[in-house]
């Protein structure tokens, strides 16, 4: 049992507090391509490289798609593995995160979200995330630098768990996290290294007898082999496997990150939901705006509340439905459309989940920030007055609105 | 290398096992048997998409007698990279599984569709980075693994599922991209041309590139009996011939105090100092089915004098290269 | 080939393969096989190194000898024997 550690207050950015959780992590290698808004996770590490701080092997990648695929490499080859990226660069990697998560490789990687081209933007939104979330990859959404930097360092021992075993991404809100300072309180490097401790691997029985999952030259493993017809099915199942696993993996190693750092933020966080009438749900730097204005709202009388998602895959439903409880009327704020869906991937997980329940709330969606465009309190309040509409009038009479764009 | 005479090299067991699904007479699993009968110790390997990478290991079967990783088409030079780096860190710390390695051969195989074309940035990218690994081009000179496809490797006027030959256009109309000196421009330490036919030149060469500090590249001729169109058995014969008409000369070129130094191998030297011994290129055409219509039904002596006019000419370069 | 496959509970996880080819014969792809005159031998071992299968094996007398269990019977070794003594032969 570890004992709560003294603690150091740094101003970093969103980015920079991943790049100094990395560099406490000491990864075997980091394969990285500079993108904006997550340029500055490279190039804070980059100094720690060129400064002698970490020990790490930089791969300085001629492309995403390259980062990703070095990370590959590197981690089967038994190491940790890190890379960051964002958006476009996301998107370039697109096969090869299929790939990783399938290979069942514990490689991190951090996102700056930012909306996908065209036309291209660099401000953010969710767009390049939601179009990964079918890869295999855990997805944690950070409200804060401080649950960045403790993702990242977290993310290490969910990934690498024995029943896991799967990559993770920590996603962190481009600018309004990756280049806003705040306050981070940071952990001793030893009590790092010792939280994190030294990269397991599974036993699996190959070709040659028992191994450990890695490539060996002592006893080799053959790994991404042609999966058809007959196992390629059996094979997918392991993942989904593994992501329920996850559900259970990630508050425990929150538990004991707790004990450590004294932070714990489960899977998702509720916030004043207990006796609220009206509630929103989101994920990512947003949370903080709403946690404001339902303060406000709670003191104007109205009985607002906040579930915040920090996990979307695997996405904790029977969590949410706790959590939800017996509020009457959600509302979920999505950062990401979805071209021709019902509505945004969040609203959808919401609904889906609560389709089965014979007491569900009415649910709304509400797609805000594409872009970059600003998600002000006025506008997370103008979303609160339809929730109290819609309470009033006992039915969703719009299920998906556009907010804060123009007619 | 005294374990590289081919009395030693006969004795070791193939680090491809058989009963893999490669057609029979495939020139690919003859040349990686014989690189892989050059590795030093420790090795892992790294194979593009490919005919290699589907053939040898159809779930749940595997033929690779060493660890060996398949990621996509595109990036064996990046995913050998990461195995490198990985290697380089653990060596570093003193750390990790990989630690203990003196050395630790890593090889990426790659077909002409993974190296020239989609995989080219890749590979450029961790040449350029200076990764210890060996980058093995098995050029067949199509994507032959999804039908026979023309790459930026088949050579002029073959005819491909996506070049074939026409009434109006008689196969492939642009010339093999020299992807040769592409990567001796990047100035690695080593690069070789390889073919079957010369065993004991492949594993010396092999060996050369393992031992070589830093990127190393090897290209193969690999004659492909269904994308070629020739009866099993020429395999190797067809690799001969590629030698001797000079269309795939042997050399290997050495970066010398920052120059590259080609030097011609013996089957190629010999051809070099005499010059009457060269065969003309026809010789090779005529044997492959997918330059039949320089044949048939009439004869194209402007084509087939175009391959020959464009293989003297490279030719030539590579001997005043290799100071002849 | 009617064994039961097993589920994806039993499968090693990553899907790394759990058999070696060595388990998945090739030898009945062929029509002929290769049989070899000892008697003209050399011993210069060019059929080992030219096996596409790596089915052609040399024996402790120096001798080669062909893995039918293998052999896709593509007759590079009967085409390349510098003195002959390979031939392919029907398959009866």
């Amino acid at each position: 049992m570890m004992k709560m550690e003294k603690q150091i207050l740094m101003g970093l950015n969103g980015d920079e507090a991943v790049a100094y959780a990395v560099k406490q992590v000491n990864p075997d290698v980091v394969a990285a391509y500079p993108i904006t808004p997550q340029t500055i996770i490279v190039e804070r590490f980059s100094e720690y490289v060129a400064d002698g701080l970490v020990d790490t092997e930089f791969v300085a990648v001629e492309s995403e798609h390259s980062a990703l695929s070095s990370c590959v490499g590197a981690a089967a080859a038994g190491a940790r593995a890190f890379t960051a990226t964002a958006a476009n660069g996301l998107a370039l990697m697109w096969e090869i995160t299929y790939i990783a998560a399938s290979l069942r490789l514990p490689i991190v990687m951090a996102v700056a979200n930012r909306a996908l081209s065209g036309p291209i933007n660099i401000h953010n939104d969710h767009s390049d995330s939601m179009g990964a979330r079918d890869s295999g990859w855990i997805q944690i959404y950070c409200e804060n630098s401080q649950e960045v930097y403790d993702a990242c360092i977290e993310a290490w021992r969910i990934g690498e768990h024995p029943d896991v075993q799967l990559p993770v991404m920590v996603c962190l809100d481009g600018f309004t996290l990756s280049h806003t300072m705040e306050n981070v309180l940071t952990l001793p490097d030893e009590t790092v290294r010792e939280f994190i401790g030294e990269r397991r691997f599974i036993t699996v029985k190959g070709h040659t007898g028992e191994a450990e999952l890695r490539l060996n030259p002592e006893a080799p493993l053959t790994m991404g082999p042609l999966d058809l017809q007959d196992f390629y099915f059996e094979h997918k199942l392991q993942q989904v496997e593994a992501m329920k696993h996850a559900l259970r993996v990630i508050p425990e190693v929150d538990a004991e990150y707790a004990e450590v750092s004294g932070r714990r933020y489960g899977v998702l966080h509720p916030y004043r939901m207990e006796d609220a009438e009206v509630a929103l749900i989101g994920l990512g730097s947003t949370m903080g705006t709403v946690r404001h204005v339902v303060d406000t709202l709670r003191s104007e009388g109205v009985k607002a509340g906040l579930l915040k998602m920090r996990v979307f895959r695997p996405f904790p439903a029977e969590e949410l439905i706790e959590a939800v409880g017996d509020v009457p009327v959600i509302g979920v704020l999505d950062k990401a459309a979805s071209f021709g869906a019902p509505g945004g991937p969040l609203y959808e997980e919401v609904k889906t989940t609560f389709y089965d329940e014979a007491d569900r709330p009415l649910i709304a969606d509400y797609i805000y920030g594409l872009g970059g465009r600003d998600a002000s309190p006025q506008l997370i309040r103008d979303i609160f007055r339809r929730l109290e509409e819609i309470r009033a009038r006992g039915e969703v009479a719009e299920k998906v609105s556009f907010v804060g764009v123009r007619e | 290398m005294s374990d590289l005479t081919l009395r030693e090299a006969a004795k070791k067991t193939d680090l491809l096992a058989p009963g893999h699904r490669l057609c029979a007479g495939c020139d690919e699993s003859i040349i990686v048997r014989m690189v892989l009968k050059a590795v030093r110790g420790p090795t892992m390997v790294t194979a593009a998409t490919g005919c290699l990478e589907v053939a040898t290991t159809i779930f749940p079967y595997t033929a690779w007698r060493l660890p060996w990783i398949h990621s996509a088409f595109e990036n064996a030079a990046a995913t050998a990279s990461g195995m490198e780096a990985a290697w380089r860190a653990m060596r570093r710390k003193g750390r990790g599984p990989l630690a203990k390695y003196e050395t630790l051969d890593i090889v990426a195989f790659a077909g002409d569709g993974g190296t020239y074309d989609i995989g080219l940035q890749a590979l450029s990218g961790a040449l350029e980075r200076g990764h210890d690994f060996t980058y093995v081009l098995l050029d067949n000179e199509a994507y032959m693994n999804t039908g026979i496809q023309r790459s930026g490797g088949t050579p002029h006027a073959a005819a491909t599922t996506t070049s074939p030959a026409g009434h109006v256009i008689p196969g492939k109309r642009e010339w093999k991209k020299p992807i040769d000196e592409i990567v001796i421009a990047h100035e690695i330490p080593y690069v070789a041309t390889m073919s079957a036919a010369w065993p004991m030149d492949v594993m010396r060469k092999a060996r050369s590139a393992f031992e070589a500090e830093g990127p190393a590249f090897l290209h193969a001729i690999v004659p492909c009996t269904r994308g070629w169109r020739y009866p099993s058995e020429k395999t190797i014969e067809i690799s001969r011939l590629a030698v001797q008409t000079c269309i795939f000369p042997l050399w290997e070129c050495r970066l010398e105090e920052g120059r590259p130094v080609y030097k011609l191998s013996a089957a190629s030297a010999a051809i070099a100092r005499r010059p009457e011994s060269k065969k003309p290129v026809e010789e090779y055409l005529k044997l492959q089915g997918r330059f039949r219509h320089l044949f048939r039904p009439e004869r194209r002596d402007d084509i087939i004098d175009s391959i020959q006019a464009w293989v003297d000419h490279r030719w030539q370069m590579l001997l005043e290269k290799a100071g002849f | 080939m009617s064994e039961q496959k097993p589920g994806w509970r039993e499968l090693p996880r990553g899907a790394v393969p759990y058999k070696s080819t060595e388990e998945y014969e090739t030898g009945d792809w062929g029509v002929e096989y290769p049989e070899i005159d000892r008697s003209r031998c050399t011993k210069c071992m060019l059929c080992h190194f030219y096996c596409p299968e790596g089915a052609i094996k040399v024996r402790e007398d120096g001798y080669t000898e062909v893995d039918l269990r293998y052999c896709k019977g593509c007759g590079i070794c009967a085409e390349e024997c510098p003195v002959k003594c390979i031939k392919m032969v029907l398959k009866t």
